[in-house]
């Protein structure tokens, strides 16, 4: 891989609250390669939300650059950026509150259809059960209600519509933190094969450095709004050099260790 | 329809409702049963309720039909009702979606006409407003309205500042819908229901101030009203004290029948709410 694919510099951010400031991100940088996953970890506060959100233009950066694939991301604006928005798709922690609450599977799923025209109002239902059968659910859940379905099936029709628009990037913000460990299991077990099939990137966003670890190519370790640590996941893993790393390192249960030395 | 079930269910529904129903029924019926002007003269004057059966409710100090008064005024304060409501409700849910989305200085000017609103008493303002223009029953709607409004344009600035942060929203930029979709598609249906809530209230409230008006003489003089009845009825209050009592009680009534259905809906909803 020569060029990343996203290759974000100096972010900085801060936050005015009430009557003081708050730096969420300093100077921070991270780079993704296509079709690989950088795993964003961090102790809560670490400010790694932040800077996921501002690779979604969610939330405007103080400073800093974001080249993706070619293109100065902070510069676009109004249909340069819906367009591109394409291409960098999200999955939010909470898969409940990513909803609607009034939406069905097929509504949710038709909207990135509709709003980039991809296609015509009679070929959407064959796509929407497509998009279904890849995130391995029954295409007869189209019907029902989003607060319907267990959080698992909800968290796979996040992946679904995150996938719709065929995007290169995919960002996964704590997106298996609020799933149960079975559950966990197996969506990050679709994403990997996502990954292999389809050649998408990830920016996987977690706490747990024992679930980055089993996705990501690269780890990027923040603490307090900075990048502490990047690496090969191997490296990082097995030599972390921050006291963050360290401490990250120490926190993954001792069994899941052992048992992949 | 398992909503009508849980609203019946509630004892304030079940009353609420069937007044309601009552007074609809009242209002669609008086065309059918009093085909003639209510304004009409039909008998002598001041004949007391209950004593001749072609005049159940006795007549006024014109000798028009009290019956006939009251029901075509139960259509006249509904309608009036109803439409101030939705006017305010309409008005407010808009302005108060539009300062909540757009923030900075733009929700500043229009929170502050929402204040200017707010501080004059909306009688005053009703009162004002159908002085300078002159009474009819657009006019005497939308003097109503032009007080109500605020409450649903706060109510619906709020809803709408707590759901522009929900993920749903932040998740449908990503999607790259554009922002006057995700207005109309994701923000404001969420945040109509607990503002809908209020509308009962409001109708009420207009109903009231609708008869107020009509009693100072400031509705529209064509048409029958419970407030007009009880001001005409004012004049010969000792002697034929039924003539001010009678549309009381029926502006009574539908103040309480509105009152009972609103808080037999907002139980229904809220059980369908937790259930959910």
């Amino acid at each position: 891989m020569n060029a990343p694919l996203l290759a974000a510099s100096g972010i900085s951010k801060t936050f005015a609250g009430k009557g003081r400031r708050v730096a969420a991100l300093d100077k921070a940088s991270i780079s993704v390669a296509r079709g690989q996953t950088l795993g964003l970890v961090g102790p809560s506060g670490s400010g790694k939300s932040t800077l996921a959100r501002i690779l979604m233009r969610l939330v405007e950066p103080d400073a800093g650059r974001i080249d993706f694939d070619g293109t100065d991301l902070l510069a676009l604006s109004g249909e340069a950026l819906r367009t591109t928005r394409k291409r960098i798709q999200m999955v939010f922690q909470d898969p409940l509150a990513a909803f609607n609450p009034r939406a069905t599977v097929a509504g949710a799923l038709a909207d990135p259809l509709r709003v980039h025209g991809l296609l015509g109002r009679r070929q959407r239902p064959a796509a929407i059960a497509a998009l279904l059968e890849r995130v391995g659910l029954d295409p007869g859940l189209a019907s029902r209600a989003i607060h319907e379905i267990s959080g698992g099936q909800r968290q796979r029709v996040a992946i679904a519509r995150a996938l719709a628009t065929r995007p290169d990037l995919i960002v996964l913000d704590e997106a298996v933190s609020a799933l149960d460990v079975s559950v966990r299991g197996r969506i990050l077990e679709l994403l990997v094969e996502l990954q292999r099939k389809e050649g998408i990137a990830y920016v996987f966003v977690s706490h747990d450095l024992a679930v980055v670890r089993a996705i990501a190519h690269s780890i990027a370790i923040m603490d307090a709004g900075t990048i502490v640590e990047r690496g090969p996941t191997p490296d990082v893993v097995a030599n972390p050099q921050s006291a963050t790393g360290r401490a990250l390192v120490a926190a993954v249960p001792r069994l899941v260790v052992g048992k992949s030395d | 329809m398992s909503l009508l079930r849980r609203l019946l269910g509630t004892p304030e529904g079940a009353v609420g409702t069937v007044i309601l129903c009552l007074l609809v029924l009242a209002a669609l019926l008086a065309p059918v049963l009093f085909p003639a002007d209510p304004l009409s003269i039909v008998g002598p004057a001041l004949v007391p309720p209950f004593t001749d059966p072609s005049l159940p409710l006795g007549t006024d100090r014109l000798g028009r039909d009290v019956l006939a008064g009251l029901m075509h005024g139960a259509g006249t304060s509904l309608a009036v009702g109803i439409a101030a409501a939705a006017m305010a409700m309409i008005a407010g849910s808009l302005v108060g979606t539009l300062a909540g989305l757009a923030g900075g200085l733009v929700d500043e000017a229009l929170m502050r006409v929402v204040d200017a609103f707010q501080i004059v008493p909306s009688f005053l303002l009703a009162l004002a407003f159908v002085s300078v223009t002159g009474a009819s029953l657009p006019v005497v709607i939308t003097a109503i309205a032009l007080g109500a409004w605020t409450g649903p344009a706060r109510l619906a600035r709020a809803e709408v500042l707590s759901i522009r942060e929900r993920d749903y929203v932040a998740a449908a930029r990503v999607l790259g819908m554009r922002p006057l979709e995700i207005a109309f598609r994701e923000v404001l249906p969420n945040a109509l229901p607990p503002v809908m809530a209020l509308s009962s209230v409001i109708v009420a409230i207009s109903v009231l101030t609708e008869a107020a008006l009509s009693f100072l003489g400031l509705g529209d003089p064509n048409i029958v009203t419970w407030g007009s009845m009880i001001a005409q009825g004012r004049n010969v209050l000792r002697s034929a004290p039924f003539l001010s009592i009678l549309p009381g009680i029926a502006l009574m009534l539908t103040v309480l029948g509105v009152y009972l259905f609103s808080e037999g809906l907002a139980d229904a909803l809220a059980r369908r709410r937790s259930r959910a």
